[in-house]
């Protein structure tokens, strides 16, 4: 059972075929399964053993156990890096949890010299793990200059240590104003910004932001598959990386939850943007690697 | 449209009767519920008229606008060709038409209507959508102003509550005029409902979204208005998509029955003294906007003329049969006056309501009117808004002289001007000016009317200075 197996056709742009292979292999399955055990058979998820979750049942702000935040607009000032617009606060105007969910509000108010405000939420120095399942069940916001994200960096070796060095795995973003879009990432040194290893995944006769869906990474050595509820829809591995470049996926890596408003990457919000925006957070679960994939 | 409109109205009929039917039959196997039931067929135009669909133009409009052309499509073997007339087009001065199917369909598992479109020029079609029957246009969905361009390009409109169209006959329906005066062509194709799934965030208003606040008055209905009624929704394209919904989507509410009561259609009626809210829900979603209405008593009209009918020429009165009127608002250029004449009590009482007025005329060219043998303008003007020491009101009359069209250099008119002491707010004040006093020149710069012959007025002007809304009510020309 080869887990790195990712066929071809699991493509986003040709679901159209997808959908039709996957019942002719649904069928193929059911007689494998007759015929004899387990075979070369797609699996979404496999390791089960739970090393963390946070199921936010808890009404109040978040547990400080596991959750930091990240505050202001950056340490250059400079929106992180993105030119982003909003300053992250812990305020619970922009991070709560009620009636068992995260609500991460995205707000349209002056506030430390800028326009918008908003939140992250990090495991930094709280929780951090090498390979394993990470996933969460999330209803994004929408809107043009939204750009909500479910994320993970990697633990610095050393203060020397920076980004693209120490890794970027993007489980989770989109852009507000392509609802229909998921798009999941690894960043590193080569590959990084506009030249990260990327895919997007196009939801068919559904959106991203109408309802909660389970989005998702199983991460072992050499490889990270993407996956959303159900699907996988990507596998990286070094072999995808530029020749040369250096796979930075094998240390201790933290969970980032945010939603950013404006910069470079989606643009900024217009006169359709409607605020506030919410991002709903039903769980954050991560399991181990079990070392057999 | 007649035509049309009797069809429509033996579909009733035959509803009436499959209703009957059923009635008896009750005690039949479930089977026969079936034959109630209305297909959902979801393609309106695809490589023809799907089964069941009609056209039926507008009346006025150039009825053979839309043609099937096998050269130009999307896809398949052809497309809907629509030729928008130029102005001036003898044949119509707009193309329109409804493209209805009197079957009825179960439309209520789909979120839109779609269709794929390009035209010869960039150019924005007025209106387009569904909905319309000529019959009620109970679910009536409009979207104003749809921007198309030289490539095809696919275009949604969603469906503002899809639970409402169980068995809808209006597929789609269009209006589009010439653009500065040029007509063009236009094509659509694969027009079709479909459940894309992807209509998503619902946002509801009425009264254009806005909270408004207003009097009321006993025994007066009033009716929320068509255009602020809107659905709006995010599609796939991240595109805020907003449509003009008729009333019957919506679920209004009166925070106080005994103050005014709404009915489904969205029509008001103030039948308590105190205060009340509107407001709506839109498939169970809050509309954004309400009013806040303040019923404090009856509306008093104008006191009635009494004078007798054989000595007056009147313009706009309940009390005597009027003469022809083009209308009461021209909409001129240079013109920031809305409103004109709204029935208050059906076939009892009419009033004139100007707001935001500068200027405005209420016109009666067809034929002007002549007022030689009379010696009184009468008009009674009433205002709510506080008189300040500068406001005015200015009346004009305009004589388009012996060719009876305006310009020709035969025109001629005069003013007169009521100062803030002449007026008072609250209460009707009645007029009766003798016609030798409009002796001011007129803002548009004609004079010689007070002296002049009378034999071809044509208009009535009212123009402000300082106050918004007006009143007015029997406007008429009498001898003494």
């Amino acid at each position: 059972m080869k887990k790195k197996l990712i066929p071809q056709w699991y493509s986003a742009s040709e679901w159209r075929t997808l959908s039709i292979i996957k019942g002719f292999l649904l069928s193929t399955l059911f007689i494998t399964t007759f015929g004899c055990a387990v075979d070369d058979t797609q699996t979404v998820t496999n390791f089960t053993q739970l090393t963390m979750q946070d199921e936010f049942d808890t009404d109040g702000a978040p547990n400080s156990n596991i959750w930091g935040y990240d505050i202001g607009n950056g340490p250059n000032e400079d929106g992180w890096g993105n030119q982003e617009l909003q300053y992250y606060t812990d305020r619970p105007e922009n991070v709560t949890i009620n009636n068992g969910v995260m609500i991460i509000t995205a707000r349209e108010e002056s506030f430390q010299g800028s326009e918008y405000t908003s939140a992250r939420l990090l495991t930094k120095d709280k929780f951090s793990q090498t390979y394993g399942r990470f996933e969460a069940r999330i209803r994004v916001p929408y809107g043009q200059g939204m750009w909500p994200a479910f994320w993970m960096l990697g633990v610095q070796d050393s203060p020397s240590e920076i980004w693209p060095f120490i890794g970027e795995i993007d489980i989770m973003e989109m852009r507000g104003q392509d609802p229909t879009k998921l798009i999941g990432s690894v960043h590193g040194p080569g590959y990084s910004g506009g030249e990260a290893i990327s895919k997007e995944y196009v939801f068919q006769n559904d959106r991203l932001d109408t309802g909660f869906h389970i989005y998702g990474i199983e991460w072992g050595p050499d490889y990270v598959n993407h996956y959303v509820d159900d699907v996988l829809y990507n596998q990286i591995t070094p072999e995808d990386l530029p020749e040369g470049a250096e796979w930075v996926f094998d240390n201790d890596f933290y969970i980032l939850i945010n939603v950013a408003v404006g910069g470079t990457f989606v643009g900024s919000p217009n006169t359709e943007t409607v605020f506030p925006q919410t991002m709903l957070v039903d769980y954050v679960r991560v399991y181990e690697y079990n070392g057999l994939n | 449209m007649k035509n049309t409109k009797r069809k429509y109205l033996k579909f009733t009929l035959l509803l009436g009767l499959i209703f009957a039917v059923s009635v008896s039959c009750e005690r039949e196997v479930s089977d026969e519920v079936d034959f109630a039931r209305f297909t959902n067929s979801p393609d309106v135009y695809i490589d023809g008229f799907s089964g069941g669909l009609e056209y039926l133009p507008f009346g006025g409009s150039k009825l053979d606008a839309f043609s099937v052309d096998g050269e130009v499509k999307y896809k398949g073997t052809n497309s809907m060709r629509f030729d928008v007339p130029n102005f001036g087009d003898p044949g119509g001065s707009f193309a329109g038409a409804i493209f209805p199917d009197y079957g009825g369909r179960d439309l209520s598992g789909y979120d839109a209507l779609t269709f794929w479109a390009k035209a010869t020029k960039a150019a924005t079609i007025n209106e387009i959508g569904f909905g319309q029957d000529f019959g009620e246009n109970k679910y009536l969905v409009t979207k104003n102003n749809l921007r198309i361009s030289t490539t095809w390009t696919k275009y949604v409109i969603p469906i503002p509550d899809p639970s409402k169209l169980t068995a809808e006959n209006g597929m789609f329906w269009y209006a589009e005029g010439p653009e500065n005066g040029d007509g063009y062509t236009f094509w659509i194709d694969e027009l079709k409902y479909e459940k894309l799934g992807t209509v998503a965030q619902p946002r509801p208003a009425i009264f254009g979204g806005e909270d408004l606040e207003a009097e009321a008055f006993i025994g007066i209905e009033g009716l929320i208005p068509r255009e602020g009624l809107t659905q709006t929704f995010n599609l796939a394209s991240g595109i805020n998509e907003t449509v003009i919904a008729a009333p019957s989507y919506f679920t209004f509410s009166s925070s106080n029955v005994d103050v005014v009561r709404v009915s489904e259609l969205g029509v008001l009626s103030p039948v308590g003294l105190g205060s009340t809210e509107i407001t709506a829900t839109l498939g169970g979603v809050k509309a954004e906007g309400s009013a806040l209405l303040q019923v404090s008593g009856g509306f008093e009209f104008a006191p009635v003329p009494t004078r007798n009918a054989a000595d007056v020429i009147s313009i706009f009165s309940d009390a005597y049969t009027n003469v022809p009127v083009d209308n009461y608002n021209g909409f001129f250029g240079g013109q920031t006056t809305i409103g004109g004449a709204i029935e208050i009590i059906e076939g009892v009482e009419n009033i004139i309501v100007y707001e935001n007025l500068n200027f405005v005329a209420t016109s009666f060219t067809n034929p002007t009117v002549d007022a030689s043998g009379m010696t009184f303008l009468h008009v009674d003007i009433r205002t709510e808004e506080t008189i300040d020491s500068g406001d005015s009101i200015i009346l004009e009359l305009i004589d388009f002289g012996p060719d009876s069209a305006f310009g020709g250099g035969d025109d001629t008119g005069g003013g007169i001007t009521f100062t803030s002491g002449d007026l008072e707010s609250g209460t009707w004040i009645s007029l009766d000016i003798p016609l030798e006093n409009f002796t001011n020149n007129t803002g548009g710069g004609l004079g010689g009317f007070a002296n002049g012959a009378k034999a071809n007025v044509a208009q009535v002007v009212f123009a402000s200075g300082g106050i918004s809304t007006i009143f007015v009510d029997n406007i008429y020309f009498y001898s003494e």
